[in-house]
C-alpha cells in the first residue's frame, strides 16, 4: 500500500489562484480577510482542528482540488454571516430571557402590553433580505465557477459506473477497466491536467464523494452526470458512497490514488496489458473458467468476460477488495470467495461452494494477476 | 405556580371527583368501548396524543440501537440488513407516527376549545381519521413480524425517502416495500380527513366575534398547516400508488430499463417531503406561540406580521423541494434558482424569531417547565435553521448532503424544535385535559436532561458530517477519525432516553397523584382556560362570545381590555 | 357556561354568518384532490414521448368525443337539478339528476369501451409501455372518481324517489354537486394532456 501524502497546512495559500482550463478561479473572499476566517472557523470547529493530524480522515475542511478549495472558502464565508446572526440574535435572546425575568413571584401586575410596531417588523425584514442577497450572490458565482468549468483539451476522462455495491471505473482513451481504486494523474497549480468523471449506474442511485477533492454527484441508472477534480497533490484520497443503496451502502468505499507522473504513466503500462499467463497456475484458472465465476467477472485475455462483478484482470494491483471491505491478502481473498458475507454481508456476489483445494487453486490463479 | 382563580369573576370548581365517580361506577369494558367508539373531539385528541407518545418510545428505542451499533467501528451488534431497517423504521415512525399524528391531536384537543366550538366540523369524519391512521401505524409495524400478507413480510428498508429504483421489484423482493406504501397510503387518507376537518371547523365554526384576525395564533397556524398538509400529503400518496403500480401491476413510472426516471421519484418525494417538514414544524411554532406570551405575561408582539410569516412561509415552502436534490445533476441554472428559494424562507421565519424575542422583551418571564421547553426551542431552532441555510448554499450541500451535518441539521428541527414545543405543549395542556398539574420537579429534571443529551448528540453529529461520515451507513472503518465523536453521539441519545423516560414516568403518576390543577392555572388568555379542567363533553355550556384575541385578558382586566389596541 | 361573555355587555354585533361546514370541507378536499392529479399529469406530461417501445399514442389513441361532450353536459344538468331542490321542484330535481348519471354511465361506457379495445386489439396494458403505465393510471384515476360520484348521486336519486331526500337537504346535494363539476373540470384537463397533447 501506498504511503499517504499530506498532514500539511490547512490555511489554503493566499497566492493560489487556480486554473482550470480557461477559467480563472478567484477565491471567493478577499484574501485580507481570510486567516480572520479560518481562525474563526478553527475556533467554531475544535473538532475539526483537532483531528487535522491524520490523513486519512475524509475531512472537507482540508481540501486538495479546486472544487473543494471554493468550497472551502465559500463555506469559511458562510459561517462567518451565519456565526454573526447567530450572535447577535442568541445575544438579544439571552438578554431579553435575562433581564426580564420574573423576580418576584408573588406578583400579579402585569407588564405594560404591548401589540406590536409596523417600523420594527419593517427593519427585521430588510437586513435579512439584504442578507440573502448577499449570500445568494456569493454562492451563485461558486455554482457556476464549479459546475459550468469549460473542459480543458489535455483532460482525462474516466466513466465512472455504480453497481451494488462497488465502482467500475473505465478509462476509454487508454483502454483500461478497473474498479474500486480510482488512479488519476496530479494536477498541478501551474500545469493543471483535471479528471472528468462521467457518472453512470447500473443498477440504483449510488454518490460519488471524495471529501478533500469535490463535492458529491450522485450516480443515476438511466441517466448521465458529470463532475470534475483536479487533485493538487499526490497521495490517497478516502471517500465513499454517499447515496443509500441497499444492505451494503456502507461498504462501497472508494479509493482515489493522485498519482506522480511517472507512478501515472507506470500504472496505465500495466493496466494495458493483458493478465498474466501463469502456467503454474492453470489449475486454478480452469476453476475459475468452469465455476461460473467468468460469468459475471471479466479477465482480459481469457474467456471470462462477465460484466455483472469487478475486473479482475489486474486484480492484485489493488490494495484492498470488495470495495474496501478487507485488504488484499492471499489469505483474505480466499475467505472472500469462500464465503463473501463474511466480509461483506448482502454482497452480490453468491458462495461458490468450492472445495478446500478448488479454493487454494482459485486464489493462487488470482494471486498472480499483478 | 400562579392560580388566579379568586381574580375571576366566577368561581370555577374542579370536576375532578365526578369523573371519577362516574368511572368507578362504569365496568372497564364499557369505558374502553366509549374510547373506541367516541366521536368526541376531545378525546380523539387525547387517543391521537397517546398514540403518538407510545411510538415516540418505540421508535426512540430504535434510534438506541442505532446509536448502540454506531457507538463503535466495525461493531457486529447489529447486522447490514436489520441496521438499514431500523433507521429507515425509526425515521418513518417518527415523521409519520409520532410527528403527525401528535400535532393533529393537538389540534384536536385545542382548536375547538379555542374557538369556542363544541366539536370539529366533522366529529365522525374525525373519528375514522384517527382510526386509519391508527390502523396505517399497525400496517406498518406488522411488517415487522416477518409474516402475513403473503408470507415474506419484513419491516422496510428502503429509507424514509425510499428511492427510486431501490423499491423496486428487482431490488427489493418480498413485502417490505409493500407496507412501507400501504402504510402511509392508509395514514395519509386519516390525515387528509383530519386536514380537511380542521379547516372547516375553523371556518364554519367560530364562536360569535372571532373573525379571523381575532383567532388565537396557534388556530391561525393549524389553518395554514392544514392548508398545507392538503396539498402535501396527497403527492406522497399518488407517488406511492405509482410505486404500487409498478410493483404490483407491472407499471414503468420508475423503471429505468423501461425509460423510466428514478428523479421522477425523487422529485415526487420531495414536492412532498420538503412541505412535510413545515408541515411539522408549523404546529410546534403553533404552540409556542401560545406558550410565549403567556408566560412572559405579554402579547404576542406583532400578530399580522405573525400571520403574514405564516402564510408566506407556507407558499415559498412549496417552491423549494429540490434543495434536496442539489447533488443529482440539475442544471446551474436551476441549483442557483433553489438555493435563492431556499433562502427566502429563511426571512419569514426569522420574522418570526424576532417577534418572539420582542414578546420577551418588556415581559416578566415565568420559567415554568413548558417556557423552559421553549426556550430551549427558541435557541436550538435558530441553530437549526443557520444550519438549513448553510444547506441551502448549493455547493457546501455538495459536500455537507447525505452526510451526518444533515442528519444534525434536521434532528435540530425536529428534535430540537418539534419535539421540544411537543413536550411543551403537553406540560401546558395537561392539566386541561386531566385536570391535574404534571409534577414541575421532574419536568425540569426531564428538561435539563433531555436538554443536555440533546446537545451531547445532536452538537456533535456536525462535526461528523464535516469529517466526511455518510449518513445510513451501519458501521465505519476505525481509521477515518470518526471513532469517538460516534461514541459521544451514543452517550447523549443514552441520555435522551433517561429524561423520555423520565417524562414518561411524569406522564403517567401526574394523572394519579399531580396537584388538582383548576380551570385556568397558567393564568393564560385563550377560551380553553374558560371552561373546567377536563372541559365536558359539550366544552362550554353556553356560546362564548369574544371580543379580541385574548378574551380572558379582558375578563382579567375590564378597565384594560385588549380591544382597544388592537390594530 | 360561557365565562367569556360574562361581565362584558357586548354591543349587538353583526349578525354573525360563517360558511357551510359542508361547502368549506368539500372545498378542501378539492384542493388536496388537485394536488393528486396534478401529480398524476406532471408523470403524464413528462413521461408524453419516451417509452422505449410501441404501441405509440397517436398509433392507438381515438379522440372521446362523445364521451366528453356527455361528461362535460353532465354538469349543467346537475346544475338544473340544484337549481330545482333549491327551489322545491322536486319531480324536476329527480329528472335532472337522473339525466346527470345517465351522463355519467354514457362517459363510462365510453371510456370502458376504448379500454376494451386498446387492450384486445391494440395490445396496449399497463405493462405494456411507460405510455399504457401513464395512460391507464390517468384516466384510470379520472374515471374512479367518476364512479365514486356516480355512486353518491344514484344513492341520492334512489332516496329522491322514495320521497326520503327532503327540500331541506339541498345543501347537502350542492356539495355533492360542487364534488361532481370538479369531476368535470379534472376531466377538461385530462383530456387536453392525454388526446390534445400527448397525441
Ligand atoms: C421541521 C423540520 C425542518 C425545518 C423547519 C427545516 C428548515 C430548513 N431546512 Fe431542512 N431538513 C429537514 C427538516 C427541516 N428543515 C429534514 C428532515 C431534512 C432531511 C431530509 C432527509 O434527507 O432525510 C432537511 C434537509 C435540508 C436540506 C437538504 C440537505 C441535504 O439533504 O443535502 C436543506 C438544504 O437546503 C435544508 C434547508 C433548510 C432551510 C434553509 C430551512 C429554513 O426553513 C430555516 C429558516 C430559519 C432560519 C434561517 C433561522 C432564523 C432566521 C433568522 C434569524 C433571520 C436571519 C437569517 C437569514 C437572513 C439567513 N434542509
Ligand atoms: C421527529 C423525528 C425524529 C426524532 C424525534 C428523532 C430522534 C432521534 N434520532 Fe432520528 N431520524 C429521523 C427523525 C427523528 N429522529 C429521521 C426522519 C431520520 C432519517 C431516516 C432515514 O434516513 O431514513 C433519522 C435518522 C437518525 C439517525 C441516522 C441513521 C442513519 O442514517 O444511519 C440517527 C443516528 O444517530 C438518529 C438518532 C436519533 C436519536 C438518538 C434520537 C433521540 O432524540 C431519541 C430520544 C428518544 C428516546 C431514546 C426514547 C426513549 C425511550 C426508551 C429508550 C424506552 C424504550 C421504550 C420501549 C421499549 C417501549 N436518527
Ligand atoms: C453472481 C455473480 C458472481 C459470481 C458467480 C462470482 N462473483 Fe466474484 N464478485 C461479484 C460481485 C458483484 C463482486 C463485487 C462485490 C462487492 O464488492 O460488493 C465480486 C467481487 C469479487 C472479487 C473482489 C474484486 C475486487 O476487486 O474487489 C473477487 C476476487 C471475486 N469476486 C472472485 C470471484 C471468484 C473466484 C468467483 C468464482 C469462484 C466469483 N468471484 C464468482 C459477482 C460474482
Ligand atoms: Cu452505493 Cu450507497
Ligand atoms: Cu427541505
Amino acid at each position: 500500500m501506498r504511503k499517504n501524502e499530506g498532514g500539511g497546512s490547512v490555511v489554503w495559500g493566499l497566492s493560489q489562484v487556480r486554473q482550470v482550463g480557461r477559467s480563472a478561479v478567484r477565491p471567493v473572499v478577499r484574501p485580507a480577510f481570510r486567516a480572520w476566517l479560518v481562525l474563526a472557523a478553527l475556533s467554531i470547529f475544535p473538532g475539526v482542528a483537532a483531528a487535522e493530524s491524520a490523513s486519512s480522515i475524509p475531512n472537507m475542511m482540508r481540501p486538495e482540488a479546486t472544487p473543494a478549495h471554493q468550497i472551502f472558502s465559500l463555506t469559511l464565508f458562510v459561517l462567518l454571516i451565519t456565526g454573526a446572526i447567530f450572535a447577535v440574535v442568541a445575544g438579544l435572546l439571552t438578554v431579553a430571557i435575562i433581564r426580564f425575568r420574573s423576580r418576584n413571584s408573588g406578583t400579579t401586575i402585569e407588564p405594560p402590553q404591548i401589540y406590536g410596531s409596523t417600523q420594527v417588523e419593517l427593519a427585521w425584514t430588510v437586513v435579512p433580505v439584504l442578507i440573502v442577497a448577499v449570500l445568494f450572490l456569493t454562492t451563485a458565482r461558486i455554482i457556476f465557477a464549479i459546475q459550468d468549468a469549460p473542459k480543458p483539451k489535455n483532460a482525462l476522462d474516466v466513466t465512472v459506473v455504480g453497481h451494488q455495491f462497488w465502482w467500475e471505473f473505465r478509462y476509454p482513451a487508454l483502454g483500461i477497466v478497473t474498479a474500486n481504486e480510482l488512479h488519476v494523474p496530479v494536477s498541478p497549480v501551474d500545469h493543471p491536467q483535471p479528471t472528468f468523471l462521467k457518472l453512470l449506474s447500473a443498477d440504483v442511485i449510488h454518490s460519488f464523494w471524495v471529501p478533500r477533492l469535490a463535492g458529491k454527484t450522485d450516480l443515476i441508472p438511466n441517466h448521465v452526470n458529470t463532475m470534475w477534480i483536479d487533485p493538487h497533490k499526490p497521495g490517497l484520497y478516502l471517500g465513499q458512497c454517499a447515496q443509500f443503496c441497499g444492505a451494503q451502502h456502507a461498504m462501497m468505499l472508494l479509493r482515489v490514488y493522485v498519482d506522480t507522473p511517472t507512478e501515472y504513466a507506470a500504472w496505465v503500462r500495466n493496466q494495458q496489458k493483458p493478465a498474466a499467463q501463469d502456467p503454474t497456475v492453470a489449475a486454478g484458472r480452469t476453476v475459475f473458467e468452469t465455476q461460473a465465476c467468468m460469468n459475471c467477472h471479466r479477465i482480459a485475455g481469457t474467456a471470462a468476460t462477465g460484466t455483472f462483478g469487478p475486473d479482475l484482470t489486474h486484480l492484485m494491483s489493488r490494495s484492498t477488495i470488495a470495495s474496501g471491505a478487507t485488504t488484499n491478502t492471499p489469505e483474505h481473498l480466499r475467505e472472500w470467495i469462500k464465503d463473501p458475507a463474511h466480509y461483506k454481508d448482502g454482497a452480490l456476489m453468491p458462495a461458490m461452494q468450492l472445495s478446500d483445494q478448488q479454493l487454494d487453486q482459485v486464489t493462487a490463479y488470482l494471486a498472480t494477476l499483478k | 405556580m400562579s392560580n388566579l382563580q379568586s381574580d375571576l369573576p366566577m368561581p370555577i370548581h374542579g370536576t375532578l371527583e365526578s369523573d371519577k365517580a362516574r368511572r368507578s361506577s362504569t365496568a372497564l369494558l364499557e369505558w374502553l368501548q366509549s374510547w373506541v367508539v367516541t366521536v368526541d373531539h376531545k378525546r380523539l385528541g387525547i387517543l391521537y396524543i397517546l398514540y403518538s407518545i407510545f411510538f415516540l418510545l418505540v421508535a426512540g428505542a430504535e434510534a438506541i440501537f442505532i446509536r448502540i451499533q454506531l457507538a463503535i467501528p466495525n461493531n457486529h451488534f447489529l447486522t447490514a440488513e436489520v441496521y438499514n431497517r431500523f433507521f429507515t423504521m425509526h425515521g418513518t415512525t417518527m415523521v409519520f407516527l409520532v410527528g403527525m399524528p401528535i400535532l393533529f391531536g393537538f389540534a384536536n384537543y385545542v382548536v375547538p376549545l379555542q374557538i369556542g366550538a363544541r366539536d370539529m366540523a366533522f366529529p365522525r369524519l374525525n373519528a375514522l381519521s384517527f382510526w386509519l391512521t391508527a390502523f396505517g401505524g399497525m400496517l406498518l409495524y406488522f411488517s415487522f413480524l416477518g409474516g402475513g400478507l403473503y408470507g415474506a413480510g419484513n419491516a422496510p428498508d428502503v429509507g424514509w425517502f425510499a428511492y427510486a429504483p431501490l423499491t423496486a421489484r428487482t431490488f427489493s423482493p418480498g413485502n417490505a416495500t409493500d407496507y412501507w406504501a400501504l402504510a402511509l397510503i392508509v395514514s395519509g387518507f386519516g390525515t387528509l380527513g383530519t386536514a380537511v376537518n380542521i379547516i372547516a371547523t375553523i371556518f364554519s365554526m367560530r364562536c360569535r366575534g372571532m373573525t379571523l384576525m381575532r383567532m388565537p395564533l396557534f388556530t391561525w397556524l393549524y389553518l395554514v398547516v392544514s392548508g398545507l398538509t392538503l396539498v402535501t400529503i396527497t403527492p406522497l400518496t399518488a407517488a406511492q400508488f405509482m410505486l404500487l403500480i409498478d410493483r404490483y401491476l407491472g407499471g414503468h413510472f420508475f423503471d429505468t430499463q423501461a425509460g423510466g426516471s428514478a428523479l421522477v421519484w425523487v422529485h415526487f418525494f420531495w414536492i412532498f417531503g420538503h412541505p412535510e417538514v413545515y408541515v411539522l414544524v408549523l404546529p410546534a411554532f403553533a404552540i409556542a406561540n401560545e406558550i410565549i406570551p403567556v408566560f412572559s405575561r405579554k402579547a404576542i408582539f406583532g400578530y399580522p406580521a405573525m400571520v403574514a410569516a405564516s402564510v408566506g412561509i407556507m407558499f415559498v415552502s412549496l417552491g423549494v423541494w429540490a434543495h434536496h436534490m442539489f447533488t443529482v445533476g440539475m442544471t446551474s441554472v436551476t441549483n442557483a434558482f433553489f438555493v435563492l428559494s431556499t433562502m427566502l424562507v429563511g426571512i419569514p421565519t426569522g420574522i418570526k424569531i424576532f417577534n418572539w424575542i420582542a414578546t420577551i422583551w418588556g415581559g416578566r418571564v415565568r420559567f415554568q417547565t413548558p417556557m423552559l421547553f421553549c426556550l430551549g426551542f427558541l435557541y436550538q431552532f435558530l441553530i437549526a435553521g443557520l444550519t438549513g441555510i448553510m444547506l441551502s448554499v448549493a455547493p457546501m450541500d455538495w459536500q455537507l448532503h447525505n452526510s451526518y451535518f444533515v442528519i444534525a441539521h434536521f434532528h435540530y428541527v425536529l428534535v430540537g424544535a418539534i419535539v421540544f414545543c411537543i413536550f411543551a405543549g403537553l406540560y401546558y395542556w395537561y392539566p386541561k385535559a386531566t385536570g391535574r398539574m404534571m409534577s414541575e420537579r421532574l419536568g425540569k429534571w426531564h428538561f435539563w436532561l433531555f436538554v443536555i443529551g440533546f446537545h451531547i448528540t445532536f452538537d456533535t453529529m456536525h462535526f461528523l458530517g464535516i469529517l466526511g461520515m455518510p449518513r445510513s451507513i451501519y458501521t465505519y472503518q476505525p481509521d477515518r477519525g470518526w471513532n469517538t465523536l460516534n461514541m459521544v453521539v451514543s452517550i447523549g441519545g443514552f441520555i435522551q432516553g433517561i429524561a423520555v423516560l423520565i417524562f414518561a414516568y411524569n406522564f403517567i403518576v401526574s394523572y394519579f397523584r399531580g396537584d388538582v390543577a383548576g380551570d385556568d392555572p397558567w393564568d393564560a388568555w385563550t377560551l380553553e382556560w374558560t371552561t373546567t379542567s377536563p372541559p365536558p363533553v359539550y366544552n362550554f355550556g353556553e356560546e362564548p362570545e369574544v371580543r379580541s384575541r385574548r378574551p380572558l385578558w379582558d375578563l382579567k382586566h375590564p378597565h384594560d381590555t385588549d380591544w382597544e389596541y388592537e390594530g | 357556561m360561557s365565562t367569556a361573555s360574562r361581565g362584558m355587555d357586548l354591543p349587538a354585533e353583526q349578525a354573525w354568518k360563517l360558511p357551510s361546514r359542508g361547502r368549506v370541507g368539500m372545498l378542501s378536499l378539492i384542493i388536496g384532490e388537485s394536488a393528486l392529479f396534478t401529480i398524476f399529469v406532471v408523470a403524464y406530461i413528462f413521461y408524453i414521448g419516451k417509452s422505449l417501445t410501441g404501441p405509440t399514442p397517436a398509433q392507438v389513441l381515438e379522440v372521446p368525443i362523445l364521451g366528453t361532450i356527455c361528461l362535460l353536459s353532465s354538469s349543467f344538468t346537475i346544475w338544473r337539478s340544484e337549481h330545482a331542490i333549491e327551489h322545491g321542484r322536486m319531480r324536476a330535481f329527480a329528472g335532472w339528476l337522473a339525466a346527470t348519471i345517465l351522463l355519467g354511465v354514457i362517459f363510462m361506457a365510453g371510456t370502458a369501451i376504448e379500454w376494451h379495445k386498446l387492450i384486445v386489439q391494440d395490445g396496449l396494458t399497463i405493462r405494456t409501455n411507460l405510455f399504457g403505465t401513464t395512460f391507464y393510471s390517468l384516466v384510470g384515476l379520472h374515471a374512479t372518481h367518476v364512479i365514486l360520484g356516480l355512486s353518491m348521486l344514484s344513492v341520492v336519486l334512489v332516496l329522491a324517489l322514495l320521497d326520503r331526500f327532503p327540500a331541506s337537504q339541498s345543501e347537502r346535494f350542492a356539495v355533492i354537486a360542487l364534488y361532481w363539476h370538479f369531476v368535470d373540470v379534472v376531466w377538461v384537463v385530462v383530456f387536453t394532456v392525454v388526446y390534445v397533447i400527448g397525441r
